[in-house]
């Protein structure tokens, strides 16, 4: 057993790491997070050119063979610095539904371009009536002719406003929560009859909702087998749930960082807070509570391949519910031991605590997450 | 020991009930159910018509201008007002400054200040906090020289809730450099239209712009604005947290939030069925319910005790911890509660004015930056960590 990186993964963590340094300062975020599009196409163009857009895909799809951890080491990085770009739902999302389920004109249509910087994707998989079951679907997809119509309504769906491409699921057969009858189709995002109500969110990404009228696609926009979205998208989602607990670590530890600074800088009564016992406790809690968010991530991405689909599946929801008990502490404490300028916009602190908040909700809650544990691993 | 109210009370209850209903302006009532943030009007239409029924300082002596209450009654005029939707009263100048002048204010004080403060014809506002003085506050630093007969002010305040709004605002203020910390403050009455404040906002978690910074660069302050003696400024100021201590527990609200969060409960689904019906939801709004009643019980102890002659001791740092823990733990639920439509974020919403229509349910938009916004409680009115030490110290005596 060996769990250090490699030289190579070593690289790829500096030369992630670097670029938060040099290009995401707090205050340069805060400028690309008010841009039209909230993020910017350099760092894209920078992202592909350093092959981290095609990092986790297979040699074969036109990657660089990388796995969960690679991506781990990315999404990491990209967690200590907030950063802004869509690499969730285009590289882990769309990219992840291409690799697990797509046909090798589609991933020649779509994946190559993707993993040099010329698509972007978006996943619309969530309706106002689904919360976390992934196939609760109600949008439809009617046979027509060669080809399907789809209607109905999904919700925020992270990146549509600047994505080429939307992977959707909707019924094709069933009633709308059966896990059968659900498929996954891939859209254009100028189709006739697909419409967009764009926003920003709590933590300064974009997403938008969705309709869908008389939206018309070929039999070659069903990616994977007709009727079997449900599980590709479970997998999808597993996946890429790695990746935001990866994310949430980086969060954690940028913001435990920024906290014990604060603490041995801020005096009150004559010395640092640092030296008032409850804080230390609270701030060794904060440690503590990161190193576990660490290792359950760490677990996830060495189980997130297992050909037992079980194992694989608790890997994911065991590290989601980790993330979601720490970040949460991490982020309040973090907050609380700021004092007022915790609360602020003005400080990092605040914006941290606001991504870990939507990344506990992403993909379900802690909550969600323990049940969907306790009912793989409980079962007889 | 009864817990029922006599028939007085209840006579009492229909009295305010009938006013509340007759006076609080529907607009207003709306955007306090739907969690949406008011503007100085709002409050001001709501205060003055309190003003001029003789209700808004409630918790005031009859020979100050209060309706002279029992506990009770003022226990149902806070919980009426709440579960009607009323807006909180502003406590700066009702229960802050109010007292003080009328406790230690000379009678020219008294006369100048307290009809506007019963009227609401005059909004007021806090200078404690400085920027390196939070917990510790006597560490404060803002000076007042004395020039004739005023008082010349430099330094700069923090935390200073709607001071946009204010026309006048309380400061402590150091006037002796060379006194122990605590001897050397004093209690000044600034008049915000003085020429050298600058109020400079900081805005929020949530995007909002509740408080401020307040520059004082040479304010002139006439000396007959100096409250009580010079030096003996930290006595009224502790006097004034005691009694922002008190109603900082929120607990009318907090059960009005409670009852919100069922509401949302209801309507939200989870695999086709309510969310209330999700057991492990089900449990979280049973133990949060239970919280909030131990927690009323606390309150209604202490009032009981007061009722009685008592004073109230150091222990109602206790509300204030709880308190503040149960409103932060509505919002996280009310995030849960709501899934993914916690992170559409739509300000203009939050921030009136605006007729966009919500992305998801109507309630759902504010949830999370209710969420952000009260982590505030567990940190102000003296962070969560200093009412245990007084706790440790003055009751338990460790």
């Amino acid at each position: 057993m060996d769990l250090s990186y490699s030289d190579e993964q070593k690289q790829i963590k500096e030369g992630v790491e670097r670029f938060v340094r040099e290009e995401y300062a707090f205050e340069t975020r805060r400028k690309i997070a008010a841009t039209p599009r909230g993020w910017l196409p350099g760092n894209w163009a920078k992202f592909a050119e350093l092959g981290w857009l095609g990092m986790a895909f297979s040699e074969e799809d036109g990657g660089f063979g990388g796995g969960a951890v690679e991506t781990s080491i990315i999404m990491e990085a990209f967690g200590s610095g907030l950063v802004l770009e869509p690499y969730l739902p285009t590289v882990l999302l769309g990219g992840g539904a291409l690799a697990l389920g797509g046909s090798k004109a589609q991933k020649d249509a779509l994946l190559a371009p993707m993993i040099e910087g010329k698509k972007q994707f978006a996943f619309a998989y969530v309706e106002k009536q689904s919360r976390y079951n992934l196939a609760d679907v109600a949008v439809t997809a009617r046979k027509d002719g060669a080809g399907y119509v789809l209607d109905g309504h999904k919700g925020v769906v992270y990146n549509a406003a600047s994505a080429d491409q939307i992977f959707v699921t909707a019924r094709t057969a069933g009633g709308q929560r059966d896990g059968k009858g659900v498929t996954l189709f891939v859209v254009d995002a100028d189709a006739a009859g697909l419409s967009r109500r764009d926003y920003p969110t709590q933590d300064s990404l974009r997403a938008s909702e969705l309709t869908f009228r008389n939206v018309k696609v070929g039999a070659d926009a069903v990616i994977g087998t007709l009727d079997e979205g449900a599980s590709l998208v479970e997998r999808v989602v597993d996946r890429a749930i790695v990746g935001i607990c990866a994310e949430a670590v980086g969060c954690m530890d940028a913001v435990n960082k920024a906290t014990l600074e604060y603490i041995k800088t801020r005096k009150q009564f004559g010395v640092a807070i640092g030296k008032f016992q409850v804080l230390q406790h609270r701030m060794v809690d904060c440690f503590t509570n990161a190193q576990e968010a660490r290792s359950m991530t760490l677990m996830a991405s060495l189980k997130i391949d297992d050909p037992d689909v079980d194992t694989s599946r608790k890997a994911a929801s065991g590290a989601k519910v980790q993330i979601g008990k720490s970040g949460k502490f991490v982020g309040q404490s973090a907050v609380q031991m700021h004092g007022g300028m915790g609360v602020t916009d003005e400080l990092s602190v605040s914006h941290y605590f606001k991504r870990l908040t939507m990344i506990d909700t992403m993909f379900g809650s802690q909550q969600h997450h323990l049940t969907r544990y306790g009912n793989i691993s409980m079962a007889a | 020991m009864d817990l029922a109210f006599t028939p007085e009370d209840i006579a009492f209850r229909d009295e305010v009930r009938a006013f509340v209903a007759a006076n609080l302006d529907r607009d207003i009532a709306d955007k306090v159910a739907a969690g949406k943030h008011l503007v100085r009007d709002d409050y001001m239409r709501w205060q003055q018509a309190l003003g001029r029924k003789g209700w808004l300082v409630y918790t005031w002596p009859k020979k100050h201008g209060g309706p002279g209450w029992s506990v009770t009654q003022r226990y149902i005029f806070e919980n009426v007002c709440a579960e009607m939707n009323a807006p909180g009263i502003i406590p700066f100048g009702t229960k802050m400054v109010g007292p003080v002048i009328y406790t230690f204010g000379s009678e020219e004080q008294k006369a100048r200040f307290l009809p506007d403060i019963r009227e609401s014809t005059l909004w007021w506002c806090q200078g404690y906090s400085e920027p390196g003085s939070g917990s510790d506050l006597a560490s404060l630093r803002t000076r007042a020289v004395r020039d004739g007969d005023h008082y010349v002010v430099n330094g700069s305040k923090t935390w200073n809730t709607m001071g946009h709004w204010a026309d006048w605002i309380f400061c402590l203020v150091r006037t002796d450099t060379d006194a122990k910390q605590q001897e050397g403050i004093s209690f000044l009455l600034i008049d915000m239209k003085t020429p050298g404040i600058t109020v400079k906002p900081i805005i929020m978690a949530d995007g909002g712009h509740e408080v401020n910074e307040v520059f004082f660069d040479d304010v002139r302050v006439p000396v007959g604005n100096l409250v009580g003696k010079e030096g003996e400024g930290w006595t009224y100021a502790k006097f004034l947290l005691a009694n922002e201590r008190l109603g900082i527990a929120a607990i009318p609200q907090s059960k009005r939030g409670v009852e919100t969060l069922k509401e949302i409960a209801r309507a939200e689904t989870d695999n086709g069925r309510p969310l209330i019906e999700d057991s492990s939801f089900r449990d979280k709004l049973a133990d949060l319910d239970i919280q909030v009643t131990a927690l009323e019980f606390t309150e209604l102890r202490a009032l009981s005790t007061m009722a009685v002659g008592g004073a109230p001791g150091p222990e109602v740092s206790f509300l204030k911890i709880r308190g503040s823990e149960i409103q932060q733990r509505i919002t996280e639920l009310a995030v849960e509660a709501v899934g993914y439509y916690a992170m559409p974020y739509q300000p203009s919403l939050l921030w009136q004015g605006a007729n966009e229509e919500p992305i998801g349910p109507a309630y759902a938009h504010q949830s999370a930056p209710r969420y952000f916004n009260v982590r505030k409680t567990s940190i102000y009115g003296g962070s969560n960590e200093i009412q245990k030490n007084v706790i440790s110290k003055m009751v338990l005596g460790l």
